[in-house]
């Protein structure tokens, strides 16, 4: 059980915590020069990829060749920003075990019980639309794994909940200006990798597959929109979308895609999963706002998951808490009509 | 056969609690990281599932000739109420905080509450004339037309669910087949036992 533990138990883990020597050996290895080839499995992330049996303590995995990105689970080199929420870190087992990935089925559980059979390696992402580079990348085309940084965001669910997560990745304005957008691109828009054999929950029309997700470009080049490859210091878990994602701190959790197949550069708003599924529930832009309730629940407040309490519950920030870098953005626009 | 259906009607009740004393005790991770919503999935479908099997009692009935089903029908229409006053209650506790002008936003604003809280305020007077001494006082057949009520608080339950799940699900529609299937079987029953009537 994860809602509850001992407090003593709670500083004595901490004071012994993997995660502070964890990140000392982050920086040991930065300041060596070496790459992240050595890998630490919790032993979560190995029931979720048994393809890839080493425990921590054995011998390092063969070393990712210049086209491969790192396995799942694999331990990333990344570099300390500024980005931090002033709560603590959710638990890693939280983050990685309750999860909304609909593609393995609806329940919190599923994608971390069914992820995976979902084949991560080799992958490619196809760009296309109105850009001067259309064609398919692979995942050190697109993320450059020696600029790798560490961010904490808060990560607000539509379904009015929040983690604190370590994402590991690079800014998403440094990915779209490899990609070469033309000026007439005003939307970009993200798809989801599909293959119904290896995801069971696209068996049923609970939303019109594949996923699809998208932004005005000034969202996507905005500071805080960020593309992870990792989470915890390691390679993204399947259930989490791996091997490349999207993360928008000040939108619900949904608009963020996983397991990106697809990049398209538009000229016109793109369609949205959530937005076919329900656009009285889901308008495009879906920033955080405690003021516009989700028409069956409030969103003023959100239930803490993954932290040390019981049933503890916050007040939802406007934009989660990251107006200062995102509401210019939205100036001049009603946010109870663009919802 | 009473005491088995009891056991057998407590049997969720039990697993809710072991889970959540198991959870305290660091023992299981059945819970997850979301207590509160698992306990609100656990109880509203025990809920809905047992108002299910209330109305399946007497199609089997019938069906196995079997006339003891009936002695245990209203125990497990009981067990139902218990469940959805647990809902209830795990929402107002779990959720709101006890506050009451919460609850009361929520039954005036969001429609899946508003048909759950419905379906339960129907459920009362049901769970207050369960006793043999009510079916008396009132008599037989008012008793049962009151006792009606249940056709319309199921499909409420129904559409309770129905409108609480994100994108398209299968469950609550599950459900409503096999709501559907337990009243065609009744129309079929009657429209059986009309016709000689008619055609005498």
């Amino acid at each position: 059980m994860k809602f509850w533990r001992n407090p003593e138990y709670q500083t004595l883990r901490s004071e012994l915590t993997p995660e502070g020597l964890f990140l000392d050996r982050r920086a040991l290895m930065a300041a060596t020069g070496a790459l992240g080839a050595g890998t630490i499995l919790n032993p979560l992330t190995a029931d979720a990829a048994p393809q890839k049996p080493q425990a921590a303590g054995a011998p390092p995995a063969t070393a990712p060749t210049a086209a491969q990105a790192p396995q799942p689970g694999a331990a990333l080199t990344a570099r300390k920003t500024s980005y931090a929420v002033a709560d603590a870190w959710s638990s890693e087992d939280a983050v990685t075990g309750y999860n909304n990935f609909y593609e393995f089925g609806t329940d919190k559980s599923d994608p971390a019980r069914f992820a995976d059979k979902m084949t991560v390696s080799p992958w490619s992402v196809s760009v296309e639309g109105e850009t001067d580079a259309p064609r398919t990348y692979t995942l050190r085309e697109l993320v450059d794994y020696s600029k790798l940084e560490e961010r904490v965001y808060r990560h607000r669910c539509v379904e009015a909940w929040s983690m604190v997560v370590p994402w590991v990745g690079v800014p998403m304005a440094d990915v779209i200006r490899k990609l070469k957008p033309k000026s007439s691109a005003r939307f970009v828009q993200f798809e989801t990798y599909l293959n119904p054999k290896e995801m069971r929950g696209v068996r049923l029309p609970v939303l019109d597959w594949p996923y699809v997700e998208g932004l005005r470009m000034d969202e996507a080049m905005n500071e805080l929109a960020f593309v992870a490859v990792g989470v915890y210091g390691k390679a993204l878990p399947k259930q989490n979308g791996a091997p490349i994602r999207t993360v928008l701190p000040w939108k619900y959790g949904f608009k963020g895609t996983k397991s990106i197949v697809k990049i398209r550069f538009l000229k016109s708003q793109p369609p949205t999963s959530w937005n076919k599924a329900g656009a009285n529930e889901y308008g495009f832009y879906s920033n955080v706002n405690p003021e516009v309730d989700h028409p069956r629940w409030s969103q003023a407040t959100e239930r803490v998951i993954g932290g040390k309490g019981f049933n503890e519950r916050r007040r939802t920030e406007m934009f989660n808490g990251y107006s200062k870098q995102v509401a210019s953005l939205y100036a001049g626009m009603d946010l109870a009509k663009n919802y | 056969m009473k005491p088995l259906t009891l056991i057998a009607l407590c049997a969720p009740a039990a697993y809710a609690a072991a889970q959540w004393a198991l959870g305290f005790a660091g023992l299981s991770n059945e819970l997850g990281f979301n207590p509160a919503e698992w306990t609100h999935h656990f109880l509203g479908d025990t809920a809905l599932r047992i108002l299910l099997v209330t109305l399946a009692v007497s199609p089997l009935r019938d069906m196995t000739g079997w006339a003891p089903l009936g002695l245990i029908r209203r125990r497990i229409g009981l067990a139902a109420f218990a469940y959805s006053a647990a809902h209830i209650l795990a929402y107002l506790w779990l959720d709101l905080l006890w506050s009451l002008p919460a609850l009361w936003d929520d039954v005036l604003k969001r429609t899946y509450i508003t048909l759950g809280m419905a379906a339960f305020a129907a459920m009362i007077p049901l769970a207050l004339t369960s006793t043999n001494g009510m079916i008396r006082k009132l008599g037989r057949t008012s008793w049962e037309k009151l006792h009606r009520l249940i056709f319309p608080i199921t499909l409420l339950a129904v559409l309770h669910h129905l409108f609480m799940v994100k994108g398209n699900q299968p469950e609550p529609l599950i459900h409503g087949a096999i709501l559907a299937a337990l009243v065609a079987w009744r129309l079929a029953k009657r429209f059986r036992r009309s016709d000689p009537e008619a055609s005498a």
